[in-house]
């Protein structure tokens, strides 16, 4: 059945792409995503699938054209990274609120400036208001495992909103890590062939897709997207249970490793949640009550579930791979005391920036974290509220 | 998900608008009145008018009706009074006025 292989997070996701086999891609080559559309390119040139593959002239093309092809009726997607994503921009708004159930895969790169190609979650927070479902992998297994359930949780009657399969760049993009992979014929089943109800090229039915909405409507429409996106958090845990039947392999919201009687927490998003992990299994030998929280889906963001898996332990470190630049911590830190506060959920809550721009974060960085923390709790020791790991001072 | 959009208006909650406000008609353009924005309006001279259609086509509203190689007056319902057609009559058959 399933097949043991070696690959990058960027092979694992184009390996998908070609099981899946949507019926456009347009796309624009930035680093580290790049590799993406050249290997769906060499997959469509081998005859291996028969996407209609467009090279567009800048990303605000490519999220354009995948906005019609979606319109029209055909299943679309594109890849892209950073400053791509940035240019996508205004695309991004319009794919939401015109409910198109398109997929983008996302490998996070920091935005500039100063300019630099490596991994940070800076452009996918950026995007983080746009009205898309955005679901973050730790490895080249997930990043696979999630764009197999793009499509059913994007397509879903309940939902119809575009969704970003999001994996850090370089250090998942590019570092080859084993995986299993799913059979074509599993896959193909399980993601389905797309039916939309709606599209414009069909004959006898006509529609117009984003009119001009005067402010009487445009309101109305906002809480219906609003909605949609709640709708999503549902959608998310039914597709993965489903996905579980097929792969053996479980996902939800978030994982929760080693938390059960966890004093200390460590919550984050990404690859750096294995060395997270690495670093807790270390403390735990030494008697040390810590877990990690890895966060899978920010949006729809699970503020109550968040704050449920956190009422039970004594200190949380929220670790933001982005600067958020409002002055008192990053988009993570931000939203996740927010949840805390609003379920009355009453801990010491710290937010730590790390990682900008590749930044090495290591189980030495883990084990200080956990450490502040309980120095904090033990002893009354006053910490800094919001802070970088790793700066040189 | 195909709904009346005839029956949708600006009394309509939510929960009964169309998703993404598609509109699953065509032609609808015409219901909506953008003759309401004029500040300023043509008017036909039908005396003067040597049906030569130089206006018709330059008009960006689609607001001069023409029936059998002939012009009629004005759709003021869609009409925003740009004055693109005053411009292009070599007749003075069109006179911009100001108001609705």
């Amino acid at each position: 059945m399933a097949r043991k292989d070696r690959m990058s997070g960027n092979e694992a996701v184009a390996f998908a792409i070609r099981q899946v086999n949507p019926d456009v891609m347009p796309a624009f080559p930035i680093t580290p995503s790049t590799e993406i559309p050249q290997m769906v390119s060499t997959y469509i040139a081998n005859g291996e699938m028969d996407t209609e593959f467009i090279p567009v002239e800048s990303e605000h093309s490519s999220m354009s054209a995948a906005i019609g092809a979606e319109a029209a009726g055909a299943r679309s997607l594109t890849a892209t990274s950073s400053a791509g994503l940035a240019l996508m921009w205004e695309e991004l708004l319009l794919a939401a609120s015109n409910r198109m159930p398109l997929a983008l895969t996302l490998v996070n790169r920091t935005l500039s400036g100063p300019i630099n190609i490596n991994c940070d979650h800076s452009d996918g927070m950026g995007a983080r208001d746009t009205g898309w479902i955005q679901i973050y992998a730790e490895n080249n297994q997930e990043a696979y495992d999630n764009f197999i359930q793009a499509y059913p949780i994007a397509e879903h009657e309940g939902v119809h909103l575009p969704i970003m399969i999001c994996q850090d760049g370089f250090i998942t993009s590019h570092a080859v890590e084993n995986i299993e992979l799913l059979e074509d014929e599993t896959v193909k089943a399980f993601v389905g062939e797309y039916e939309p109800e709606e599209y414009l090229l069909n004959p006898g039915k006509p529609i117009a897709v984003g009119p001009y909405s005067v402010t009487n409507y445009a309101m109305e429409a906002k809480k219906n997207q609003e909605i949609a996106l709640e709708n999503a958090k549902d959608v998310i845990l039914e597709v993965a249970e489903k996905f579980e039947k097929i792969s053996g392999r479980k996902y939800g919201l978030f994982e929760e490793y080693r938390t059960e009687d966890a004093d200390y927490i460590m919550l984050l998003i990404g690859s750096a949640a294995g060395t997270a992990k690495q670093a807790v299994d270390d403390l735990r030998k030494k008697g040390k009550k810590v877990g990690v929280i890895k966060l899978r889906v920010f949006r729809p963001f699970p503020a109550k579930e968040l704050a449920e898996a956190l009422k039970n332990c004594k200190a949380v470190a929220i670790m933001d791979r982005c600067e958020s630049y409002n002055g008192n911590g990053g988009p993570l830190g931000s939203e996740v005391t927010a949840g805390l506060f609003r379920n009355k959920v009453m801990i010491e809550a710290v937010n730590y920036i790390y990682g900008l721009a590749g930044r090495d974060f290591t189980v030495e960085d883990v084990y200080d974290i956990f450490a502040e923390l309980e120095d904090a709790i033990v002893n009354g020791k006053e910490v800094e509220q919001y802070q970088y790991v790793g700066l040189r001072k | 998900m195909r709904t009346d959009v005839h029956k949708i208006n600006e009394q309509t909650p939510h929960q009964e608008l169309t998703e993404g406000l598609m509109m699953f008609a065509g032609g609808t353009s015409k219901y909506f009145c953008t003759g309401e924005w004029r500040t300023n309006t043509p008017i036909f001279h039908a005396d003067l008018c040597k049906q030569c259609l130089l206006c018709a086509p330059v008009c960006p509203d689609v607001s001069i009706p023409v029936k059998d190689g002939k012009r009629a007056d004005f759709d003021y319902d869609h009409c925003k009074g740009c004055g693109i057609c005053a411009k292009v009559c070599p007749f003075g058959a069109i006179e911009m006025k100001e108001g609705r």
